[in-house]
């Protein structure tokens, strides 16, 4: 299976190296958002829950650009019926997409995160810096579960582009709020962690309880 | 076959009727008025009992989503669709409810510090995509599948987000809970559990006449295209109108 799945994540980033389709465009999407916030708050430099939530905010809605197009190539080319052709297992492809996700999540904020730091935030990024990585990184993956399980469940449906945020976001909800309070201290001015455990445990709950869910119920989905 | 959803559907809606009125005797004229609330308290044994139904229709619409896709049988989706619908249109009153209970009690129609009216928001949201979610799948054996997916990674987020909001604050209003359930006193506590009774009692109700409805229309549906298909295979044998 991992195989499997190793063999369609490398197919999805060829795919994505060669057509740079999803990437640059999220990334795009964040540096226009984080103008459009300058601009929107009137602020220059922005810190605490502002801050925090501004950033969260904004990877989120990236991230429904990432989601909606996660099955576009299979859909538009075709290719969805040579996979379900073969026979592999459906999770193989569950676990090859929310890889790619989180690939994509992981370059996105490579970018996004210091151009953050550059464009809108009033402290220093570095002191937060280690503590904010393991943040991004338990967010990434319950994004990728969920972003996976919401992309397959709207592929089937007319109106795709509509499905994926208003199903996505609501979502999220738990992600957003684990991620942003953990977050919010530590971009004040003398960065110090707080309640940064609880958080952490619920983001890594909230992330197991939905690869699980996901696991189990994908195989419904794109099973003709 | 025709009365499997019909069965013993006479007895519960007496038996809903019967509770309902105990349950509106018991809130006007038995439970005390509030000390410092007043007379809008009351509004407490409709508005509580109609979220603890509604989020239990949502879970119960997950658990029976299970079913059909463990089991492949499509009256599992069609129960699971209505059990979500109903609860649907319960939250509505759930959220209509609060905003003036909210008003009432603390001047303002919408509160974020209140984690139980958030979390209820957030959850109303999610389910309301269920139905562009259902409604644009053509296939209607795909469709079930699709929404049953949908109704179980709903099911299990509703305890997650109630969990997350009391989480997110926690850290600035510490408060006390179970305020609803552990100190009530004993009048307004029968009344409270009197009325959640009710409200499951419709709930079910509602939720059998629904399905009955559905199943009859579908076997209308069926029995309609079966004569039009004998009408145009022996159009002699076809009554003559006029």
């Amino acid at each position: 299976m991992i195989r499997t799945a190793g063999a369609i994540l490398r197919k999805d980033l060829t795919i994505e190296l060669r057509t740079k389709e999803s990437v640059p465009a999220m990334t795009l999407f964040t540096v226009t958002v984080y103008v459009l916030f300058h601009f929107g708050l009137d602020r220059d430099s922005l810190d605490g829950e502002l801050a925090s939530g501004v950033l969260w905010v904004t990877l989120l809605l990236a991230s429904v650009i990432g989601v909606s197009r996660l099955f576009a190539a299979e859909r538009e080319q075709g290719g969805i019926d040579a996979l379900l052709l073969a026979p592999v297992d459906r999770t193989a492809l569950f676990v090859a997409k929310a890889a790619a996700l989180f690939l994509y999540l992981l370059v996105l904020e490579l970018v996004a995160v210091p151009a953050f730091g550059l464009l809108l935030l009033g402290p220093d990024l570095l002191a937060a810096l280690p503590e904010l990585l393991a943040i991004l990184l338990l967010a990434d993956v319950g994004l990728a579960a969920v972003g996976a399980l919401v992309s397959a469940l709207a592929a089937e449906t007319r109106a795709r582009e509509l499905i994926v945020p208003l199903l996505l976001l609501p979502l999220l909800v738990p992600l957003l709020i684990g991620a942003a309070s953990a977050t919010a201290p530590l971009l004040r001015a003398g960065a110090a962690p707080e309640d940064l455990g609880r958080h952490l445990v619920l983001l890594g709950g909230y992330d197991l309880v939905f690869l699980l869910i996901a696991l189990a119920v994908f195989d419904f989905l794109l099973e003709d | 076959m025709e009365r499997v959803y019909s069965k013993g559907f006479r007895p519960l809606a007496i038996a809903t009727v019967l509770t309902t009125v105990a349950a509106f005797a018991l809130i006007f004229f038995y439970a005390p008025l509030d000390a410092d609330q007043g007379f809008i308290q009351k509004i407490f044994y409709v508005h509580v009992p109609m979220a603890i139904v509604a989020l239990c229709g949502f879970v119960a619409g997950g658990v029976m989503a299970i079913r059909h896709l463990r089991t492949g049988e499509r009256s599992w989706d069609m129960r699971s669709y209505v059990a979500i619908h109903l609860s649907i249109i319960l939250g509505t009153g759930v959220l209509i409810t609060g905003a003036i209970w909210a008003k009432a009690s603390w001047g303002h129609w919408w509160v974020w510090d209140e984690p139980v009216l958030v979390s209820f928001l957030i959850v109303f949201l999610l389910y309301c995509v269920y139905y562009p979610l259902r409604f644009s799948i053509e296939d209607p054996e795909r469709q079930a599948r699709y929404s049953s997916v949908f109704a179980i990674a709903g099911g299990a987020f509703v305890p997650i987000n109630f969990t997350a909001v009391r989480m997110a604050e926690a850290v600035t209003h510490p408060r006390v809970l179970s305020q609803t359930g552990g100190n009530l006193p004993g009048e307004m506590r029968l009344t409270f559990l009197v009325s959640l009774l009710a409200m499951a009692l419709l709930f079910v109700t509602l939720w059998k006449l629904e399905l009955t409805s559905k199943h009859a229309s579908a076997q209308l549906k069926r029995l309609r295209s079966r004569l039009e298909l004998r009408a145009e295979e022996h159009p002699a044998a076809q009554p003559v109108t006029r």
